[in-house]
């Protein structure tokens, strides 16, 4: 390291750690030296290079994910002081030290800062949200959509799947199986669209299933927590409107 | 019949409004006789109300099963989240976080308010004419006047708040902008609601109740 030994800035970190599924979590600390414009993911491949806690004593390395760097990808969201967020977003300089880091316990944890968020695509798979375009001849091109509703659709399309509005969720949590804020906004997106809407009974009926629409009790963390600033709380009131009107349908027509 | 999620939690919202809070709402304004007409208007409230038609039968299903139903089923609903308000202490967490607390706070109250009110009348102990009597001995212990200030409070804003909650739950209240008039809304509701309703109970204390037998 390049950095002169005398009176170097370091930053502390204290990392809730996990060894393996089924183990104890414990809390490690850090000292590393500092460098100007560094993230928490940086001052992780710090301690990777030179795997040494606080204590001085050798260590093994931190295990976190991350993909895209640029908060777009989902893949490094964890608790950073006190907050559920994204990794490479946040910013030693703008963090108050010592920098607490911990794994989103909603979601298992697989090992230290990995979690598992199968919980999330299964609840995609649940909800269908996918557009059917194949056909067994071509289908030509699918309608057009009007640009006020494509712009709402971009901003729902920003969903990067990271689950930080079902961690800062109170309503999801292991002993529920609630598809969470994410999934709800995404059948507003694949309903809103206008060849997707040709199979939205079929979503609002996963809405009004098992781990649904109902789990949410309106505490509306999630809007205020999505790093994409997704209106995640009108995506679910709007959806309650559909879920209702779809149940009046379905009582008095069949 | 398989329990089905969806539609038992949506009974459960419809209930807490009507006929719950329809209820509660008819109680407040019947309770305010005692405020606005003394003894004699609290007695000719409690004789109307008691010859309404099929009276047994409105209370079994206008009040007693809706009741048991939306107390039993929220107190398993409050009990399954994982509260985070230290961590995201926002306003709707807060308010989320209220909602349950004031739900269990009314669901003791009430049970209570009942053991010494109806309850009592059904066991004979009183008569429907020594209502006013029993309320008088209740709120004039000075413990007793502060539980029953306590429940009420936390009645009319858990019915408030969860006339919020209804709103948007149904799909009536979508963009934030309603939800944030409604927000003021029902938080004035539950204001008024608390102030008549406190009004209510605290005329009951007055000493012209003391001697009414009928």
């Amino acid at each position: 390291m390049a950095v002169a030994q005398t009176e170097q800035k370091t930053i502390r970190l204290i990392v809730t750690r996990q060894d393996s599924p089924d183990s104890q979590p414990y809390e490690e600390e850090f000292e590393i030296p500092y460098r100007p414009n560094m993230n928490v993911i940086s001052a992780f491949m710090e301690i990777q290079r030179n795997p040494v806690n606080a204590k001085g004593e050798k260590t093994t390395p931190v295990c976190w994910e991350a993909n895209c760097l640029e908060e777009v990808c989902g893949a490094c969201s964890m608790v950073i002081n006190g907050k559920a967020r994204q990794a490479c977003t946040a910013l030693i300089d703008k963090l108050e030290q010592p920098i607490r880091i911990e794994p989103m316990r909603t979601f298992p944890v697989v090992r230290d800062l990995i979690v598992d968020r199968s919980r999330m695509f299964e609840a995609l798979k649940k909800v269908k949200a996918w557009i059917p375009i194949d056909g067994t001849y071509d289908l030509g091109p699918g309608p057009r959509m009007a640009e006020s509703k494509r712009q709402i659709a971009y901003e729902l399309s920003r969903c990067m799947t990271c689950g930080v509005c079902l961690e800062v969720c109170p309503n999801v949590s292991e002993n529920n199986n609630f598809i969470g804020p994410a999934a709800i906004s995404q059948v507003r997106l694949f309903n809103m669209h206008p060849t997707g809407e040709m199979n939205k009974e079929e979503r609002l009926d996963a809405l009004m299933g098992d781990g649904g629409i109902e789990g949410c009790g309106n505490s509306q963390n999630c809007v205020q927590a999505c790093p994409k600033g997704i209106p995640l709380t009108t995506s679910i009131a709007e959806m309650n409107k559909e879920v209702t009107k779809h149940m009046f349908r379905k009582w008095l027509n069949t | 019949m398989k329990w089905d999620y969806f539609y038992s939690r949506r009974l459960h919202s419809l209930l807490g409004v009507i006929p719950l809070g329809v209820f509660l709402i008819m109680h407040m304004l019947s309770n305010f006789r005692a405020f606005e007409g003394g003894p004699e208007g609290f007695q000719r409230q409690v004789e109307a109300i008691h010859n309404l038609p099929l009276l047994l039968f409105l209370e079994i299903f206008g009040i007693w099963l809706p009741l048991v139903y939306h107390g039993v089923y929220g107190l398993f609903i409050a009990f399954q989240a994982r509260h985070n308000v230290n961590r995201y202490g926002y306003f709707r967490n807060q308010m989320f976080l209220w909602q349950r607390i004031t739900g269990v706070i009314t669901i003791v109250f009430v049970a209570w308010h009942t053991a010494h009110t109806r309850l009592q009348v059904a066991l004979g102990n009183i008569t429907v004419d020594e209502l006013g009597q029993q309320m008088h001995a209740i709120v004039t212990n000075p413990i007793y006047y502060i539980l029953y200030i306590i429940g009420i409070v936390a009645a009319t804003f858990h019915f408030a708040n969860g006339m919020w909650a209804f709103l948007v739950s149904w799909g009536i209240t979508v963009g934030p902008r309603a939800q944030r008039v409604s927000s003021y809304i029902w938080m004035g509701v539950f204001v008024i609601m608390s102030v008549l309703f406190i009004l209510a109970i605290t005329a009951f204390a007055n000493t012209e109740f003391a001697g009414i037998t009928g």
